[in-house]
């Protein structure tokens, strides 16, 4: 995004603040199509961030799969499951004990870091302007984050594609077991093989 | 007010740190299984942010290649985080797929109930 750098860090602090009161309704909400709904909301939100961010390729993806094929398939999943809302019973001061010390844990260790968006950051000094370069002189397509996703690093997309199909597998496995035919779970691995 | 300066420079990573422990006091603290998937995911999309704040330069724009622009944000960790998402939705169909699995074996999605069943699962 070209213009203002302090409207670009307003704008960014405003969604990181809706984010975060998301992420509150989120654990607070009992009702789970609100829950659903609200991690929809809260993707959508991501994904705005994202452009806000420069990442318009994951902005994309992000408002695709996480707001869309995410709510689409968590919602299956209530119509097979049918629970709509659950009753609180457990104390939350051990979970809770733990996610401090390991927010505080992390913020120590953020505090470190080089000031957000600045140009002299380590991270844009090495490899960073080397594919940008690179990209341009060998006519890459002139999006470098396709440039490098297909030209420079074609086998990570070799193993994403893997555990889609292996998580696919896996799903098929789980819905479409030979149980439902013979009406009573197996009790062990092998029953049901020659119903699939 | 250096503080506050400190501050404001690392926000994002502040707000990042706080949805990553939102994820995981969802993950530990409630029982419903799904909602501990939702959990799951908020995690998941915390870490694209944490990968994708540092890739942000101010005043740099996307990294498409036109003439005229010399800033461009790193790629890179955009290359990754479109991997990571794509990996995310696939993990959490198998979990809710095991979820509606464990919905029929047991006839609950809470665990509490799950583990009253059957005590050899705690």
């Amino acid at each position: 995004m070209i213009g203002n750098p302090s409207a670009e860090a307003f704008v960014m602090a405003v969604l990181l603040t809706l984010l975060a009161a998301v992420t509150l309704a989120i654990a607070r909400q009992r009702n789970m199509f609100g829950v659903v709904i609200l991690s929809s909301i809260y993707s959508f939100l991501m994904a705005s961030l994202m452009i806000v961010l420069d990442a318009v390729d994951v902005a994309m993806t992000e408002a695709s799969v996480g707001a869309g094929i995410s709510t689409v398939i968590l919602l299956a999943t209530l119509y097979l499951t049918g629970s709509m809302e659950y009753p609180q019973r457990r104390s939350v001061a051990i979970p809770l004990f733990v996610s401090i010390v390991v927010g505080a844990a992390l913020v120590w260790g953020t505090i470190g870091l080089p000031a957000f968006g600045i140009s002299d950051a380590p991270i844009h000094q090495h490899v960073a302007p080397t594919y940008i370069d690179f990209s341009r002189k060998h006519d890459m397509p002139p999006n470098i984050v396709t440039a490098v996703l297909a030209d420079f690093r074609g086998f990570d997309t070799l193993g994403e594609v893997t555990v889609v199909f292996t998580a696919g597998i896996g799903v098929l496995l789980l819905l479409q077991g030979g149980w439902r035919l013979g009406g009573s779970r197996p009790d062990d691995d092998t029953e049901g093989d020659d119903e699939i | 007010m250096e503080l506050l300066k400190t501050f404001a420079a690392h926000y994002n990573y502040f707000i990042t740190i706080f949805l990553m422990i939102s994820g995981l006091f969802i993950v530990i603290a409630r029982g419903n299984l799904i909602k501990k998937l939702v959990g799951l995911s908020l995690f998941q999309t915390s870490v694209y942010l944490l990968y994708l704040t540092p890739a942000k330069i101010l005043g740099g724009t996307a990294p498409i290649y036109e003439e005229g622009y010399k800033l461009y944000s790193n790629p890179l960790p955009h290359v990754l985080m479109l991997t990571a998402i794509v990996v995310g939705v696939a993990t959490l169909s198998l979990g809710l797929a095991l979820v509606v699995r464990i919905k029929e074996a047991y006839g609950t999605v809470e665990e509490d109930e799950i583990f009253a069943k059957d005590p050899e699962a705690e």
